[in-house]
């Protein structure tokens, strides 16, 4: 089976435009010009990177396997569906066969794709046994060390203005104010160093967060530094560290753990939502394996993602974890049963061995900011302006970091526990802990609070 | 971080300051401690500031425990049903919904059937499931309407949650107590103590509560302080007596009369008129009873008052006619019975006077005075030079004041009366006033009487006293009032108000009735455009929403 040899015909593609100005813009777009890293996959996925008016390209990526009719997906916000990005992505595919070689899909068009065939293959209640090699392994490995270049270039740049900002002193941040570290960003995105540009953004804000900014701003800057010198020494660095690093840096990664079958309890789901992109963040126990690993799933500004999993159901499904040490992300592979509502919980621990398992998580990832914990009889108590979580049964107690002391899911806590224990799972990190969901003591259903 | 986790020890701190102080300053200025000044130090500080930050992050313990809150009170009542538990959360979801006008579209409005929800989960005594009550208070909190009810269903963690949160300072002012209990009656200390040390509203709370089971004992409570409480304190105090008003309260009352405060003088003088056995209520008596009497020598104009259907054409025989002579004068003695002096600007002062001495002169006073007549005939009577919207009016707000339902019906009249949609004598507003006098079936048979008569359009307000879930022949009428209106080819949003209610209101029972209403009607050529469907759409919502009460009701335990 050959597909990739099937291209469309421009025609194809045009008839799916929505209208005759998103068919002439969508021509406009067809051309090589403003797109870069474009590609198309064995799986019948074609994407790339479409430069706007923006700073940042938009994401386009088109999934042509279904029969039913091309899906597409896209970051920019027009309303349009398809838009004139993915229909000039389409042109330029059904044209240019250079423009858009064959190739591995990046992470942010795989993920949407995978997750797309993962559902149309359970609707037709068949498993696809599409052969999936790459292409050509050599034109990948290419690839792959062309974008290393790339990002250790990023990283020696970032390394330098750190050195900068250090020579003359912390103070100096505070006055040039967000516009250096947005610039500092956009270089790093233009390295292909997401990860690196994601951080370097952050700080920007970190003058503007009140007392003791200076020792946030030297521990972000601190552990930017380490993660650009773990890149640039990743060689020497044992295997799973390094591929934390290549994640941290925001390079792209396939699940390719080996699959773990259990009875996955979902414990928590929350969305975290920036202008471009959605983030789902879904936390499951295992039920056998007594592991938490950790779903994502994205949707394009103002969608919902894909993946809908409620609190309180448990699936029978195969998980595959990412690569890295430490590193709980997993994607969700072949599901045996539809979720369901189950009794599960997961077992609790006290105050102390949260903080211990945070401490002992930083040694495989020293960037982590938090790791998931569930406590077990613990009492949501005021402590002066903010709460805290406190072991019922000793002297010890875990502070609510400040953004979960404004949610409204604080307040269901505490009604819930009425000055009583509760169980309650959450991510526990430096800043404090961040209440996801909880039970009662006595018989009931988890309480989702984000 | 504040309080929170020690970092792991001293030394690690002299370190981690040391770091600070000098990225602060820039390597520049200062080298970092243990290394060598020179290009290199920026990246030296850094690594020593990575290896400090993972350190004191890995180092973290928990904080100590602050005090812990004293454990919520038990909530004795048994927990929701699981699918009532779950409409709860979705009519709290609903909350900020669309407000105001435009289209309503098909689906109902959960937020209006919170308060029903509410009352028949009260009637069953459900204990609310604990991790709603944050959003059970957040809409209490923004309608006031609501507040009785939902704070009732959330008991007493609520007011153990609302004492942690400011934004829920209100349940516990509304509150007896604030959700302390109250002491017993017998605790003669507790009870002074609270009453001399209390806040204001528990101070009422106390009062109201001891007034309800102990009267003697709460107007002794009173009297200890009455003299040195404020005035609007004593207005308020003096209103909570309202509620199981006795023949004992009279003296206090008396003497209240007296008062320094005009507020507290008329609250009293309201008070003891609503005893018919009260001093005030004879001396009343007698006041009014000068001002009104039958004149039998009399002939009604023609045409003056429309009250004498009765008459023959050109009959020349004499008709009684009660004949009005309102006071002269205000008199001292008027004036501390709670007679207001001073006439509101375009009122003559004796009318003025005369509806204050009618209102507060026990009804009975009437048919003894009137020559025997019952209050219907007495309200049939002819009144002589336009006195009857004043005189009628009077007795309209006493028979409200002393709940009588016989002298109500008599003023209500019969509900298809020509006159009784128009402009009469008797206002809508006091219309549904004297309606709630009535027992519930009669109230909804004399609505359902009315609307059949006049339709809808002044319906509303009437509707609105009626007994929730509605009578069948009140939901009846309703239902064939909509339908005309429907046929005479209006929108339906004139009939919102109506059509909101009847979706609250009316027995779910009848879902299955209105069924043949929900087809779109062929358009009549004077309807309004469109209408037809609008028409469809809100009868389907009206029967959704009554298929949603039904399964509602359905979901706390059964019909």
């Amino acid at each position: 089976m050959t597909q990739q040899g099937v291209r469309w015909t421009a025609d194809q593609v045009l008839a799916l435009a929505p209208d005759a100005a998103s068919r002439k813009a969508g021509c406009k777009l067809g051309a090589a010009g403003p797109w870069s890293e474009a590609g198309s996959s064995d799986e019948r996925t074609v994407w790339g990177l479409c430069k706007g008016s923006g700073s940042k390209p938009y994401q386009t990526v088109v999934d042509i396997a279904d029969a039913a009719g091309p899906a597409y997906k896209c970051s920019c916000p027009s309303r349009k569906f398809p838009c004139k990005h993915a229909l000039g992505l389409l042109l330029l595919w059904a044209a240019d066969d250079a423009a858009v070689p064959p190739g591995q899909a990046p992470e942010w068009a795989e993920e949407w794709a995978a997750g797309r065939r993962r559902r149309a293959e359970k609707k037709a209640g068949e498993i696809s046994g599409a052969p999936s090699g790459s292409a050509d392994p050599e034109a990948a490995r290419r690839r792959a060390e062309r974008r290393a270049e790339r990002v250790t270039s990023g990283a020696v740049e970032l390394e330098q203005r750190l050195a900068d900002l250090l020579r003359g002193g912390l103070a100096t941040a505070e006055q040039s104010g967000y516009g250096l570290w947005e610039e500092t960003a956009a270089r790093m995105v233009d390295a292909q160093a997401q990860g690196l540009a994601g951080r370097v953004r952050e700080l920007g804000a970190i003058p503007s967060t009140g007392a003791g900014w200076p020792v946030r701003l030297l521990e972000e800057c601190a552990l930017l530094h380490l993660l650009g010198q773990g890149w640039l020494r990743r060689e020497r660095l044992p295997d799973g560290l390094a591929a934390t690093v290549r994640s941290r840096m925001g390079l792209p990664a396939s699940a390719d753990g080996p699959p773990l079958r259990d009875r996955w309890l979902v414990l928590a789901q929350y969305d975290a939502t920036d202008p471009r992109l959605t983030t789902r963040r879904i936390w499951l126990h295992g039920a056998d394996s007594h592991r938490t690993v950790l779903l994502l799933s994205y949707g394009a500004a103002g969608r919902a993602p894909e993946l809908a999993l409620p609190v309180g159901l448990a699936l029978e499904a195969e998980v595959s974890a990412y690569p890295g040490s430490g590193q709980p992300r997993v994607a969700l592979g072949e599901q045996f049963a539809p979720p369901a509502p189950a009794a599960i919980r997961p077992p609790g621990m006290t105050t102390s061995r949260a903080a211990a398992r945070y401490g002992d998580a930083l040694r495989d990832d020293p960037w982590l900011e938090s790791v998931p914990v569930t406590l077990d009889r613990v009492v949501p108590a005021p402590d002066g302006g903010s709460w805290q979580l406190a072991d019922a049964d000793e002297d010890a107690a875990l502070p609510l970091t400040p953004a979960a002391r404004s949610r409204p899911g604080l307040w269901r806590l505490v009604a819930l526990s009425g000055g009583a224990p509760v169980r309650v799972f959450g991510e526990y990190g430096h800043q404090g802990f961040t209440p996801l969901t909880a039970w009662p003591e006595g018989p009931g259903d988890a309480v989702a609070l984000c | 971080m504040t309080r929170t986790s020690a970092p792991a020890d001293a030394p690690g701190a002299d370190v981690w300051e040391g770091l600070v102080t000098t990225a602060l300053l820039g390597t520049d200025r200062r080298t970092p401690p243990g290394t060598a000044p020179g290009p290199d130090a920026p990246a030296a500080l850094l690594d020593a500031a990575a290896v400090e930050t993972v350190r004191r992050r890995a180092g973290r313990r928990p904080a100590r425990a602050a005090e812990r809150p004293q454990p919520a009170p038990e909530d004795p009542r048994p927990a929701l049903p699981p699918a009532a538990a779950r409409r709860l959360a979705m009519l709290l979801a609903d909350r900020p919904g669309p407000s105001g006008g435009g289209r309503r579209g098909a689906a109902p409005d959960l937020t209006e059937l919170l308060p029903q929800w509410l009352a028949v989960a009260n009637a069953r005594g459900f204990a609310p499931p604990p991790q709603v009550l944050p959003a059970l208070l957040d809409a209490a909190r923004g309608r006031t309407d609501l507040r009785p009810a939902a704070l009732e269903f959330a008991g007493s963690r609520a007011l153990w949650l609302a004492r942690l949160n400011p934004d829920w300072r209100f349940a516990l002012r509304a509150t007896p107590g604030g959700g302390a209990a109250l002491p017993h009656p017998e605790d003669d200390e507790r009870v002074q103590q609270l009453w001399q040390e209390g806040l204001f509203a528990e101070r009422v709370a106390l009062l109201s509560a001891l007034h309800s089971r102990e009267p003697a004992a709460a107007r002794d409570l009173l009297a200890t302080t009455w003299a040195t409480e404020r005035a609007e304190d004593r207005l308020m105090f003096l209103d909570s007596l309202r509620a199981g008003l006795g023949p004992d309260d009279e003296p206090f009352l008396e003497q209240a009369l007296a008062d320094r405060s005009r507020n507290v003088r008329a609250t009293a003088a309201e008070l003891l008129s609503a005893l018919p056995g009260s001093a005030l209520a004879a001396r009343m008596a007698v006041r009014a009873g000068a001002c009104v009497a039958i004149d039998h020598m009399r002939t009604a104009q023609p045409g003056g008052t429309g009250a004498e259907d009765a008459e023959p054409a050109g009959a020349t025989k004499s008709t009684p006619t009660i004949a009005v002579e309102a006071p002269h004068e205000c008199d001292p003695g008027m004036e501390r019975d709670g007679v207001v002096a001073k006439a509101p600007a375009g009122r003559g002062e004796r009318s003025w006077w005369l509806g204050q001495l009618v209102e507060a002169a026990p009804l009975a006073t009437w048919p003894r005075r009137l020559g025997g007549r019952t209050p219907r005939e007495i309200v049939a009577l002819p009144v002589a030079d336009d006195w009857q919207g004043e005189l009628h009016a009077a007795w309209c707000r006493a028979a409200v004041r002393q709940r009588d339902a016989e002298w109500s019906r008599a003023l209500l009249g019969e509900p298809s009366a020509p006159d009784a949609g128009g402009p009469g004598a008797v206002s809508l507003a006091e219309r549904a006033k004297l309606l709630g006098t009535l027992d519930a079936a009669e109230r909804a048979e004399w609505v359902a009487g009315f609307i059949a008569a006049h339709g809808l359009s002044e319906a509303f307000q009437l509707l609105g006293v009626c007994a929730v879930p509605w009578a069948a022949p009140l939901g009846r009428a309703v239902v064939d009032a909509l339908n005309i209106a429907r046929d005479a080819g209006s929108y339906p949003w004139s009939f919102s108000g109506v059509m909101g209610l009847a979706e609250r209101c009316l027995d779910p029972s009848e879902a299955s009735r209105l069924d043949a209403l929900l087809a779109v009607p062929d358009e009549p050529e004077n309807a309004s455009p469109g209408a037809g469907g609008y028409w469809a759409e809100a009868f389907q919502r009206l029967v959704t929403t009554l298929r949603l009460r039904a399964a509602m009701t359905e979901e706390l335990g059964g019909a």
